[in-house]
């Protein structure tokens, strides 16, 4: 199958942006998962992958050669996020804060500070049966996942297999790295007042970003309308409902595969595949 | 003022259910929701807008066409990817300044750009709620965290309780939800990614020395899974304050637009309750205690 990238995201987390990406994956067949919720990446949990590679991603954090610095300030009032402080004999790092930018390196008169690799988080690849995987893991207390989620696109840029990206949750700068690229991105959302206001953002971003998306509608039931209204208003289509059962809750707690564990569940998934490949194919 | 906040390591675990019910419980109380990315107190307490303030988010850099020489500096040294054909891509400029710094003309500036409000809002029945606003794209930073908490202290009156819903996941805003606060409620659920994030927000506010307290909401979903959270939080020294039944009435109550005092009768507004009577003697005797 030619290659396409489908982003599923949600505006906020536990709407089940995992449980459409995993089982949409799977349902494709021979496709590629990725977690891009480096936060929380869970999504290993649902395909149980065999990890084969594990590579650590790194990030260049000012280190300063005290011997050499004059504590002229340069680096300080270079450096835009507070991540360098002046004491009286040497200049402090706080790396959490470090965004990276390069910018103290350049603008230090005297050539003092030296380029230190910090590692902050990890990528896994592997397989899950018929499905390739790969996710990536922020270590705890870094501020941005962001230099991950680059690593991640360059991995799939080429592939010519369909790519499902589980995206971060919420709308800021990591979702839009993670749906950059993206032929179609699928939002899943939930039919609550909530929901829809956290749809609504999730849809004006992927509109500002121009990539064509559709829906999908978990614990669908009662109070479907306010969401499908919206849609219909704003031209999106919902591509699939998926119900709202206790059992499911159940099965994902122990970390299932609804299509694993229900019929209806795997022809809804099956159509939704199809339905997806339609769009990308327009 | 006794400050609580209400963490879950990951959205969908019932945070909001526990926020908006413990704000219709606690009276003297104002509500910072510090979800900035999916605010969605306000939805439910529908107050009115008070005071709405302008948040200055970020800083991207502008190429001023006139002076710019097209040496191409600016863009071999951009560590962000966000110069191309002397352009710069403002979702992807971080506002560090290289560029300004280094450009031989001084083409480029650095320009603020408002990402989002500040917003104060109460009910009729005087409920107080800070939150923030932000625009799509927009990073819900830290900064914006510490700003929705700071106009949430400015404007407490007399209100003896502070409570901080929580962001979600275990970056910087979340450190910002949490820091300087007398007591964390992390609220989880029994499933393995539940206890999975739940750990990894423990280890993300261990560094700061707050103590934190464990709600399971939906503990009776999968009971093997609640034990094994009650068993660790045991090992580790955090009391368990509340066990939440799986409930239709919170679905019930969720898609009406309802705060779960609507249902005092329901058992899982009776724990919750319950859960804050425990949540109350602790917050009281840390905060005499200091
Ligand atoms: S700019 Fe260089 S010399 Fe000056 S204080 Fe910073 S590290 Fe030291
Ligand atoms: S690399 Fe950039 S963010 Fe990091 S310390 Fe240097 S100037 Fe500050
Ligand atoms: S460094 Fe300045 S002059 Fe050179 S391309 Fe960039 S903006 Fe133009
Ligand atoms: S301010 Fe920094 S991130 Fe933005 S364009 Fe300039 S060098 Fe790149």
């Amino acid at each position: 199958m030619r290659g396409f990238k489908i982003s599923v995201l949600s505006g906020k987390g536990g709407t089940g942006k995992t449980t459409v990406s995993v089982n949409l994956a799977k349902v494709l067949n021979n496709s590629v998962y990725v977690d891009c919720d480096v936060e929380e990446p869970n999504g290993y949990l649902f395909l149980n992958p065999q990890i084969e590679e594990e590579k650590t991603v790194e990030v260049i954090i000012p280190e300063i050669n005290s011997d050499k610095c004059t504590l002229c300030g340069e680096c300080v009032k270079a450096c835009r996020f507070s991540a360098l402080t002046k004491l009286i004999k040497k200049i402090l790092v706080f790396d959490h804060l470090c965004h990276s930018c390069g910018a103290c390196f350049e603008m230090c008169p005297y050539d003092t500070i030296i380029e230190k690799y910090k590692p902050i988080g990890t990528i896994r690849k592997g397989k899950a049966q018929s499905v390739d995987f790969i996710d990536g893991k922020l270590n705890y207390g870094e501020a941005t996942g962001v230099p991950i989620l680059k690593e991640i696109n360059k991995l799939i840029e080429n592939v010519d297999k369909p790519v499902i990206v589980d995206s971060p949750p919420g709308t800021s700068c990591p979702v839009i790295h993670s749906i950059e690229g993206s032929d179609l991105c699928i939002l899943v959302t939930e039919p609550t007042p909530y929901g829809l206001h956290d749809f609504d953002l999730a849809v004006q971003l992927v509109k500002q970003r121009g990539i064509p998306m559709a829906a999908v509608i978990n614990k669908a039931g009662e109070g479907d309308n306010i969401i499908e209204e919206y849609c219909e208003k704003e031209g999106i289509k919902v591509l699939a409902k998926i119900p709202f059962k206790k059992e499911f809750a159940e099965a994902y707690s122990k970390g299932k595969l609804l299509i694993e564990v229900d019929n209806e569940v795997r022809e809804i998934f099956d159509k939704l595949s199809t339905d997806a490949l339609e769009l990308i194919k327009k | 003022m006794k400050q609580l906040a209400i963490l879950s390591g990951k959205g969908g675990t019932g945070k909001t259910t526990a926020a908006t019910t413990l704000s219709s419980i606690v009276k003297n109380k104002i509500m910072a929701d510090c979800d900035v990315e999916a605010p969605n107190l306000n939805i439910i307490l529908q107050g009115e807008i008070v005071e709405k303030e302008d948040f200055y988010g970020k800083e991207t850099a502008v190429i001023d066409k006139n002076k710019c020489i097209e040496c191409g500096l600016c863009e071999e040294l951009c560590r962000f990817n966000a110069i191309s054909n002397f352009e710069v891509n403002p979702y992807y400029c971080e506002g560090c300044g290289l560029c300004m710094y280094k450009c031989p003309v001084e083409a480029i500036k650095l320009v603020e750009e408002k990402t989002g409000h500040v917003v104060y809002a109460k009910t009729k029945a005087g409920e107080k709620v800070v939150y923030a606003e932000l625009f799509p794209g927009a990073d819900g930073s830290g900064k914006l965290v510490t700003q929705v908490r700071k106009k949430a202290v400015e404007n407490i009156g007399d209100s003896e309780y502070l409570i901080i819903d929580g962001t979600p996941g275990i970056g910087c805003p979340v450190l910002a939800s949490a820091t300087g606060v007398d007591l964390v409620l992390i609220v989880t659920e029994p499933t393995l990614s539940g206890f999975a994030d739940m750990k990894r927000v423990l280890s993300a506010i261990e560094g700061f020395k707050i103590s934190s307290v464990v709600c399971i909401n939906k503990w009776d979903l999968n009971k093997e899974v609640s034990q094994q959270i009650e068993k660790y939080c045991e090992e580790n020294n955090i009391e368990v304050v509340g066990k939440i039944n799986f409930d239709e009435t919170v679905v019930k109550a969720l898609k009406n637009l309802q705060s779960l005092s609507e249902y005092p009768d329901s058992i899982v507004y009776r724990q919750i309750y319950e859960m804050w009577l425990k949540i109350k003697k602790i917050l009281d005797e840390r905060v005499e205690s200091k």
